[in-house]
């Protein structure tokens, strides 16, 4: 199963990966994006759905990260991979500090402390003391990084994006899958399910904790830096509380505790509100809310978890 | 069974690949333009916090259909594409990308929003795709050196700072000037403006000048540090919430100077009845649009002309929302910039024909105010007329001041 999984993976990759080849710079701008969400997404997944704290705040992070990559790029002239390093290391530091007393705070005092992040981020990037750094209001405007000389394919700027963005996105599916399989997986796990059993195994309840929402700071922050880039812009109007709720949205509709649900959510935050828009103009929120009750009754465990209900009942029947 | 498994699953195949196949161009004369057609894009906010602009692009499309109904333009129709951005710069860089690659518009007309704009700058004049009058005060549309194919419209904050200076000069020559300004791009164009006309007097006029940022609860004691100058001439360059505080403040604090609010302030619901219409007495700022509520406009020609188009096309909309003059405005701007196109739609003589508009008039902006452009001028409108609060409405007085600079 686990091979099977794994090979489902990487032919999912590969098709991915073969679309640089068959869609318009456009739409590959559009998966771009939905990669870039997706990541975020697992972000938020780890510490929400493998360890159940609930954060409304990852939205903070990925704003980090997308500053974090925008100054080193417009400031430094660090070229984009190499800021990804950095973004992760600064996001994952963040996570930490801020688990350290957020967690100590359980449930729903933690999600309105998040939530609270999130409010203040852009007011902070706002703030007249980092402008010479972030731009303030104005924002940062990123040039596309091209595609390196000497390429097999001749690869435009935006194909070549798309494939750094979906393969940074594969390998970090992978580590976030191989650790929630493995004995810290379970130890995440056990927290959600039973805080008192936990400890009573021997898990540091609170270091597990902080160190998960350091993880999923930091991959949310990676999808950031990813996400600056492929717009070319950063600005505090781009990191407002709504990001936040959009990745949460992302992250139910998905499937909570999945690691390929958020690929579904990140679709699914990408293209909904297109799709919202073509049906009334006049009031595209309702339309999403509509769409996104239908998606709670219809699928309550999320697209990934309809997915693998179907399956396993596909699995059961005799053939 | 298998024929219909293999059935069932052949639809959706050849619907993906439909929509893999890229977009083969239409027989088109020049982007986004065919024998009947002109294809234009704009990205508003339809949806978050700055939804209420939204009027602006459904005025604009309305505006569009009359258009069409008339005959379109050059025997073509205008093909308006109006699309939500909910005010998100990331969304705006998708849906501007959508309009200019997937769509294939010819030009981006009046999108919203100095951060969507910003985000969309480069990649629009790198394709050498129109910008044409951005929904946005900020003075930074107007540099045709760097950004060629981006264009205003309404007159920039700078410029309105530099008609108050030039108001200051004739009417209180010798008055001790305090400004108070919001931290950012915003409130520094309005300092500038003021720098633009002042020259080197700027610093010797100049009392004091404090700043405030966006998340400052309050003004207070901004307000009293300024009055603690002695200064009797007020530049407010705040937006609406800080201006009412403002408002209230001076009034609490007995201090009565010559006091400038900025034109985004002007809203009656938003700055003046939150602060008190009594106490907003003497207020100034400028404006460009005909004030609905002004009686003067009863009879008007232009204003008959746009309640007409309003009722007819627009049935049941707030008139009192400024947003529809505005967007009709634009919306006649646009129309002349396509009939000087005499049938050459190339986006070069698009370009070429938004920068060349020489007094154009509008039914619905004030009287003496045209809109003008040149390869060097990418200001087109750059002239306000005074208005003053009397404890009731906004009163026009005084002529037509010009801004000053390029």
């Amino acid at each position: 199963m686990r091979v099977l999984r794994f090979l489902a993976g990487l032919l999912f990759v590969a098709a991915a990966a073969g679309l640089a080849f068959a869609v318009s710079d456009y739409r590959l701008f559009q998966l771009t994006t939905v990669a870039v969400y997706a990541v975020a997404i697992l972000g938020l997944a780890l510490v929400t759905g493998f360890n159940g704290q609930i954060s409304l705040g990852h939205g903070a992070f990925y704003a980090v990260g997308a500053y974090v990559t925008a100054i080193l790029m417009a400031h430094y002239g660090v070229p984009y991979w190499a800021t990804l390093p950095a973004s992760a290391a600064i996001c994952a530091a963040l996570g930490f500090l801020i688990g350290l007393p957020a967690l100590r705070l359980g449930g729903l005092y933690l999600a309105l402390t998040t939530f609270a992040l999130a409010v203040a981020t852009p007011q902070l990037l706002k703030y007249h003391a980092f402008e010479g750094w972030t731009g303030g209001v104005q924002g940062l405007v990123l040039d596309k990084p091209d595609p390196p000389p000497g390429l097999p394919l001749p690869l435009n700027a935006d194909q070549w994006l798309y494939l750094c963005t979906l393969g940074v996105s594969a390998v970090l599916f992978l580590l976030a899958a191989n650790l929630v399989r493995g004995r810290i997986g379970l130890a995440m796990r056990a927290v959600r399910d039973h805080p008192l059993a936990a400890e009573a195994t021997g898990i540091d309840v609170a270091l597990l904790k902080t160190r998960t929402f350091a993880v999923s700071a930091m991959v949310t922050g990676v999808a950031g830096s990813m996400g600056a880039v492929a717009v070319g812009f950063v600005a505090p109007d781009s990191f407002t509380v709504m990001l936040s709720i959009t990745l949460f949205v992302g992250l139910v509709v998905g499937g909570v505790a999945s690691v390929a649900g958020p690929v579904f959510g990140g679709a699914f935050i990408a293209f909904l509100p297109n799709i919202a828009e073509d049906i009334s103009k006049a009031a595209p929120g309702a339309v999403y809310g509509v769409v996104l009750i239908a998606f709670m009754f219809l699928l309550p465990s999320g697209v990934a978890g309809g997915l693998g209900r179907l399956l396993r009942r596909a699995a059961r029947r005799p053939a | 069974m298998y024929r219909r498994t293999l059935l069932a699953a052949a639809g959706p195949l050849a619907a993906t690949l439909g929509v893999l196949n890229r977009a083969s161009p239409a027989r088109a004369e020049a982007p986004g333009v065919t024998a009947t057609e002109i294809k234009i894009g704009q990205t508003q906010a339809y949806s978050g916090p700055a939804s209420a602009y939204g009027a602006i692009g459904r005025g604009l499309t309305a505006f569009f259909k009359r258009v069409n109904d008339g005959g379109g333009i050059a025997g073509r129709r205008i093909n308006f594409i109006s699309v939500d951005d909910g005010y998100m710069p990331p969304k705006a860089v998708e849906q501007t990308r959508r309009l200019v690659e997937q769509e294939g518009v010819s030009f981006l007309l009046n999108s919203l929003g100095t951060p969507s704009n910003s985000a969309v700058q480069k990649y629009l004049n790198q394709k050498k795709v129109p910008q044409l009058f951005v929904s946005s005060g900020a003075d930074k549309w107007a540099n045709p050196k760097e950004f060629p194919w981006t264009i205003g419209w309404q007159p920039s904050y700078r410029t309105e700072a530099q008609i108050y200076a030039k108001h200051i000069l004739q009417n209180k020559p010798g008055g001790k000037l305090a400004v108070l300004y919001q931290n950012d791009d915003f409130g520094k164009d309005y300092v500038a403006g003021l720098r633009d006309v002042l020259g080197d007097r700027y610093d010797r006029m100049l009392a004091k000048a404090v700043s405030y940022e966006v998340t400052d609860p309050t003004i207070d004691s901004q307000i009293v540090t300024l009055q603690g100058s002695g200064a009797d001439v007020l530049v407010t360059a705040a937006t609406p919430k800080f201006s009412a505080q403002a408002i209230r403040k001076i009034y609490d604090l007995n201090w009565k100077p010559l006091h400038f609010l900025t034109n985004v302030s002007s809203s009656v619901a938003a700055v003046i009845n939150p602060a008190g219409p009594e106490r907003a007495v003497g207020i100034i700022l400028g404006g460009y649009v005909k004030e609905v509520s002004d009686p003067a406009w009863e009879n008007d020609p232009g204003m008959n002309e746009w309640r007409a188009f309003m009722k007819e096309y627009m049935p049941g909309a707030d008139l009192a929302d400024a947003n529809y003059p505005f967007s009709y405005g634009v919306g006649g701007t646009t129309v002349q910039v396509l009939k000087q196109c005499d049938g050459d739609f190339s986006r070069e003589n698009i370009l070429k024909q938004a920068t060349n508009l020489q007094t154009l008039q509008l039914p619905t902006l004030l009287p003496g105010i045209t809109v003008s452009t040149s390869s060097t001028n990418y200001h087109p409108i750059r002239q306000l007329q005074m208005h003053r609060w009397n404890g009731t409405r906004w009163e026009r007085f005084g002529n037509v001041i010009e801004g000053s600079g390029d």
